[in-house]
């Protein structure tokens, strides 16, 4: 358990810092790479939870297709290389108090209910155990998300196509 | 581990995801900060999944990690059709629709 507390505590301080630095730097193809760290680090959250599926399944979407759909993005739109002034929106402190304000409520309404609850102890659940559940109980939102991965597909093609006369 | 330590830090990940959809203008930067956000759900759905050992938590993160990918795909194409017809991507120029 100790050792999990400590995995824990340099996860999520990785994760916290590269989050940050993600909303404030002003280099965007360096906000993709510290997205990546963000990404790994919820990654490892997932396996130390025991979840070990979902986390091989992160590591396999995120940090490989969406992160370099992200960079595609940001190569098309020829955004420069290095810092770029134009990223930010005039007035930051609103956001920065709207963001401080949510964390307040939140974490005092997160300890206040779960204060001292304990995990239970490590299980780690298996692939198989997941595909059974997708394919019993989940088949129907399985099929619907199939559907919809096919949607976004075809919309996609269909906003970014350039218009042929 | 306390299920208290999770869902803090999926907070942290949430409310930083808000500043940056609120502080960015750039449109492939506030799509990575809902890239944080949906993070931060997934966190908190494995998270009750483990404390409940209920399966459907995982399932359901599995389901919100397809849908991200799609919302991606999906969200790039605008950013790029926006870029074709404005030459930038800078949000507070879309104000076309403002009555």
């Amino acid at each position: 358990m100790v050792a999990q507390n400590v995995f824990f505590a340099i996860l999520a301080l990785l994760m916290i810092v590269s989050a940050l630095k993600v909303v404030t730097t002003k280099n965007i193809v360096h906000a993709a790479l510290w997205l990546v760290l963000v990404l790994a680090g919820v990654a490892g959250q997932f396996l130390l939870l025991g979840a070990e599926f979902v986390g091989v399944t992160q590591i396999l979407v995120y940090i490989g297709a969406v992160i370099v759909l992200l960079l595609f993005g940001v190569m098309l739109t020829k955004a420069s290389i290095g810092d770029e002034e134009n990223i930010n929106m005039p007035n930051r402190i609103l956001p920065a108090v709207i963001g401080t304000l949510m964390f307040a409520v939140m974490s005092y309404s997160i300890i206040d209910t779960y204060r001292g609850e304990e995990l239970p102890k490590e299980t780690v659940t298996s692939a198989a155990e997941v595909s059974d559940s997708i394919f019993s109980d989940f088949i129907i939102p399985f099929e619907a998300v199939s559907v919809l991965l096919l949607a976004a597909l075809i919309g996609a093609v269909v906003i970014a196509r350039k218009e042929v006369a | 581990m306390t299920i208290a330590q999770y869902l803090l830090l999926s907070s942290v990940l949430f409310c930083i995801g808000i500043y940056g959809v609120l502080a960015r203008k750039n449109g492939v930067m506030v799509l990575m900060s809902i890239e944080l956000i949906l993070n931060a759900v997934n966190i908190n759905l494995v998270a009750f999944s483990a404390l409940t050992d209920n399966i459907a938590g995982e399932v359901f993160a599995l389901f919100v990690i397809a849908i991200a990918a799609a919302e991606v795909g999906v969200g790039l194409a605008i950013v790029l059709l926006i870029f074709r017809n404005k030459k930038n991507v800078d949000l507070s120029e879309i104000d076309q629709m403002k009555g």
